[in-house]
């Protein structure tokens, strides 16, 4: 199947970018500033309450006539997907963050810490090994949604099967099957990954 | 391309109408997930090995398939099956497809809920001499079911924003129309636009109202220990 490298690069492309996003809004939605935090809320709010297929087709079909640029459909999938999964990955972040206990806080700023160093060598390091299982999760996620580019005609595997099917319409059985299975072997080393992650993060963390 | 108002008021009336067959569309995916998804639960419960693993292989292979492929293959592949293969009208593929995608998410929320009730309940159950019957309407199924109702809440407004997918097939939603709209008139703003509007507007309370009830559950079952043993205190 020739679509492979498509529906790959498009995963690897959408989740840094939806992981970069994940973090900027997070952070967003934790700063001081009233404006940022309205901001990045609009923007979790707007992109959570919205269907995937519909924001696809929105950038696809409206944005480049709206700001009379081009993207290519390998910019768009990307940009769409990574934006989207950025906005429930916030929420992520945001919540594990929260979720490093108040002493912490108070332990740092006692050893006269600046808010960045607070963050950078207590909170983060705390906090991260509660995302990770989580962003395995969504990880997931995203192979599964990388399927829908076939529908703002990218030539990923979806798409390519589907072509293959529209010339041999007798093998559709074999061909729908073969998808199917391509796309669990490719899911099963990301769910192995999550499980090991889940494991690591419950491990020798003292529960209350 | 601008923003004009009198295509929005051409289109609106149409994305309206086909709002119901989204709505229909979310409800019968729904109830098939809860069904198909009490059946998985029903199924793991078996304790015999090997058809554990093998409920629990297919779990996984669903849950992590696209539901779009899933949707082709009921579409375009299941006809094609001997002896089981019948021809699918676009709502069954979508119903079916999206509803049994769902209902393994579903199956793990049961279970949580089920595992949530504490041993002790079942325990003291079988010596009061509650018959299995009993023990499940009685005992388990009450403790069980309020907690998961939220997340049940959850998943309802996860697979709405699910049935665009049905797209593919050929389902009348709100995005099929508001894309027949746009390739006869060259007008993708407004169409497209006011669908996702529409999503908004329909996911955005719900999900204010879910938050409301999680907080009220938690309130309600403030100091009740979970399977850690832990308790569950209210912030």
């Amino acid at each position: 199947m020739e679509g492979l490298d498509i529906t790959l690069t498009v995963l690897i492309g959408s989740a840094i970018f939806g992981y970069s996003i994940a973090f900027i809004a997070g952070f967003g939605r934790l700063a001081k500033n009233v404006f940022i935090r309205k901001f990045t809320t609009v923007y979790i709010e707007i992109f959570r309450g919205t269907s995937l297929v519909v924001q696809l087709f929105w950038f696809f079909y409206v944005l480049p006539g709206l700001l009379g640029i081009e993207l290519s459909s390998y910019m768009i999938g990307v940009i769409t997907i990574g934006m989207n999964y950025g906005a429930y990955m916030s929420e992520v972040v945001r919540g594990s963050i929260l979720a490093v206990p108040k002493g912490q806080y108070e332990a740092a700023t006692a050893l006269n810490m600046s808010r960045f160093q607070r963050m950078r060598f207590v909170i983060l390091p705390q906090a991260i090994r509660m995302m990770l299982p989580e962003f395995g999760n969504y990880l997931i996620q995203m192979l599964k949604a990388t399927s829908l580019v076939s529908i703002i005609s990218m030539a990923d595997i979806t798409y390519v099967g589907l072509l293959y099917r529209d010339a041999n319409t007798s093998e559709g059985v074999a061909v729908f099957t073969m998808l199917l299975v391509i796309y669990f072997i490719i899911a099963l080393p990301l769910i192995y990954i999550t499980r090991r992650l889940e494991r690591w993060a419950s491990k020798g963390v003292a529960t209350e | 391309m601008r923003w004009d108002w009198s295509t929005v008021i051409e289109v609106f009336p149409l994305i309206f109408d086909a709002m119901w067959t989204t709505l229909g569309l979310t409800i019968a995916c729904f109830s098939t997930a809860m069904i198909v998804g009490a059946i998985w639960t029903a199924l793991k419960r078996i304790k015999f090995k090997p058809f554990n693993w093998f409920i629990s292989f297919v779990l996984e292979f669903i849950r992590s398939t696209p539901p779009l492929v899933q949707l082709y293959f009921l579409f375009f592949a299941w006809p094609m099956i001997p002896y089981i293969g019948v021809t699918l009208d676009p709502f069954t593929v979508a119903v079916m497809g999206l509803g049994v995608h769902f209902s393994t998410y579903i199956s793990e929320i049961y279970r949580s809920g089920i595992e949530g009730v504490p041993k002790g309940q079942l325990e003291a159950a079988t010596a009061l001499n509650f018959s299995t019957r009993q023990k499940w309407t009685k005992i388990i199924l009450p403790q069980a079911i309020p907690p998961i109702i939220p997340m049940l809440g959850n998943y309802l407004i996860i697979m709405f924003k699910e049935i665009p997918l049905t797209i593919v097939v050929g389902v009348a939603g709100m995005l099929t129309v508001a894309e027949v709209y746009g390739v006869n008139n060259f007008e993708y703003l407004e169409p497209y636009t006011i669908v996702a509007f529409f999503f908004l507007a329909m996911s955005y309370p719900s999900s204010l109202l879910i938050q409301w009830l999680e907080k009220k559950m938690n309130r309600r079952f403030v100091n009740k220990p979970d399977k850690k043993g832990k308790g569950v205190t209210a912030t």
